[in-house]
């Protein structure tokens, strides 16, 4: 299968902090894959570098076959628009109503100026996520789980070929929490995207992910299904599992 | 440790500390100049953000009006109490409109209009871009290709920099109304004749550089509020830190370029 994602020994420090060191990764097309591993390993550091977010010291991220060491700042935008990234708290824009945040990303990357089809593709995403009703509202007003749904649907309304999710359930009750990870499920299977899902919750990995990677201290220390790591003997593997 | 070890110590310790601060002022000073280099290059990138550049003119006038007409009244009529004694000595109090007019216009109205658009509005977009930064809001606008910098600074540093001149000319005439109500306690003159005087001693050496300056002072005051707000680091302690740096530094910036704008004129118009 095509690859979507590469990175090669990819290293990243703040200080003398080494947060990142030599890391590999390869996302194929209609792949997810769950990266664990404890506060501070890393994970979300490795997701701002694939959208250029974080600029890495070394190593290689090649996006639907573009290295981003190559691309002018234009280009990187072109190619964001390609990836969607879900933050783990929606980063709504809590000056708009769920509508404006909707519309903001299609007006501003001039997808579409159609009063019209902006329209559709607003009503479209938001019955996807299953928010129709809230599409008036301020993001103040929504709660935790429903701010996720409306980022999630503002990433959606780009069509991006791949997502990043930044810790989906975080901070959710867990009826909400499976309910987003079958979202996941659902994104993935209408739209035909490719995912990195961040998570510690294993519940999630176990439903969304085909390949769990597990990152230590800056590294991919195992990786294997949910069965695989399960069953592991290694008792860092483990500690997820108890 | 002997007590000459120490100092010597003590002294090495001094100059690191200073040697950092030092390091730290020209880097962030470096970096302040390219975010503005990048805020200029955004204004001539089109489409144009009309919607979102009025909507921050309306904010930035709605927020500050009512502060600048009171203390622009109050500085009219606190400056002609202050002076008149002085002039009255003299016998030279017909003189008061037109030293009053010049004060106000060269430097007062536009220094004191500046210095409370910094403490309004430079703080007020610190900390909003500070909040947006901690919650993410800009990462979210950059990644999804929607350039934060074109909507979110370059709107805002516009704003200021065409809205502080227009408060400072609204200022300068409220502090004039301020001053005729304050000679009128003591002398029986008319408007008319108040106005004529102000603005007979008022040329355009006196205008216009006073005005050229207070683009400068508005630019700086839209571009430090949204630096210190771009650059906030996580947690919701920074965003109250990046605001209140956001006033210091403007306030700081606008007597800089105060003292530049005066010497430049000193050298053109020889006043």
């Amino acid at each position: 299968m095509e690859k979507v994602i590469e990175i090669r020994n990819l290293n990243k420090s703040f200080g003398d902090l080494e947060v990142l060191k030599g890391i590999n990764l390869d996302l194929r097309r209609g792949e997810n894959i769950a990266v664990l591993g404890g506060s501070g390993s890393g994970k979300s550091v490795l997701i701002k570098c694939i959208v250029g977010l974080i600029k890495p010291d070394t190593g290689e991220i090649k996006v639907l076959n573009q290295n981003l060491n190559d691309l002018d700042k234009n280009q990187l935008d072109e190619l964001r628009q390609k990836v969607g990234y879900l933050f783990q708290g929606g980063a709504l824009y809590d000056s708009m109503t769920v509508r404006e945040n909707l519309e903001f990303p299609v007006r501003r990357t001039q997808t579409s100026n159609n009063k019209a089809e902006v329209d559709e593709m607003v009503h479209e995403v938001l019955e996807s996520v299953g928010l129709l009703g809230a599409i008036d509202k301020m993001p103040a007003e929504l709660s935790g789980g429903m701010k996720k749904r409306v980022g999630l649907a503002r990433t959606l309304i780009l069509k991006p070929e791949i997502i990043l999710y930044d810790e989906p359930t975080t901070g959710l009750d867990p009826v909400t929490s499976g309910e987003i990870s079958d979202l996941i499920l659902k994104v993935q299977e209408k739209y035909n995207t490719s995912s990195i899902i961040i998570t510690h919750d294993m519940k999630c990995a176990k439903q969304t992910a085909n390949l769990l990677k597990l990152i230590v201290e800056g590294k991919f220390y195992a990786e294997g299904t949910f069965e695989e790591l399960r069953t592991s003997e290694d008792n860092k593997v483990n500690a997820y599992f108890k | 440790m002997d007590h000459s070890g120490r100092k010597s110590m003590q002294m090495n310790q001094f100059l690191t500390k200073i040697k950092i601060s030092l390091k730290d002022f020209f880097t962030e000073v470096g970096e302040i100049l390219l975010f503005a280099a990048d805020t200029i290059r955004q204004f001539f990138v089109t489409p144009f953000e009309h919607k979102e550049l009025l909507k921050q003119a309306y904010f930035i006038g709605n927020k500050t009006l009512p502060l600048i007409t009171i203390t622009g009244f109050i500085m009219g009529l606190v400056l002609t109490m202050q002076s008149r004694p002085v002039l009255v000595e003299f016998g030279a109090q017909s003189m008061l409109p037109g030293m009053i007019a010049i004060s106000l216009v060269r430097e007062i109205g536009p220094v004191l209009t500046a210095l409370l658009c910094a403490g309004k509005i430079s703080s007020g977009i610190g900390a909003e871009l500070g909040a947006m930064k901690v919650t993410e809001q800009l990462d979210a606008m950059e990644v999804s290709a929607t350039k934060p910098m074109k909507f979110v600074v370059a709107t805002r540093v516009l704003a200021t920099t065409l809205l502080v001149p227009v408060l400072v000319i609204y200022a300068d005439a409220i502090g004039l109304i301020g001053t005729f109500f304050a000679v009128r306690i003591y002398d029986p003159i008319s408007l008319t004749l108040f106005f004529n005087q102000a603005f007979d001693s008022l040329g355009f050496e006196d205008l216009i550089p006073a005005t050229i300056k207070t683009f400068f002072f508005g630019f700086f005051i839209g571009l430090i509020g949204s630096y210190k707000g771009y650059k906030t680091s996580h947690g919701t302690e920074s965003v109250g830190l990046s605001a209140n740096s956001a006033v210091v530094t403007a306030s700081l910036v606008i007597f800089i370029i105060d003292l530049l704008a005066v010497q430049i004129t000193s050298l053109l118009f020889g006043l």
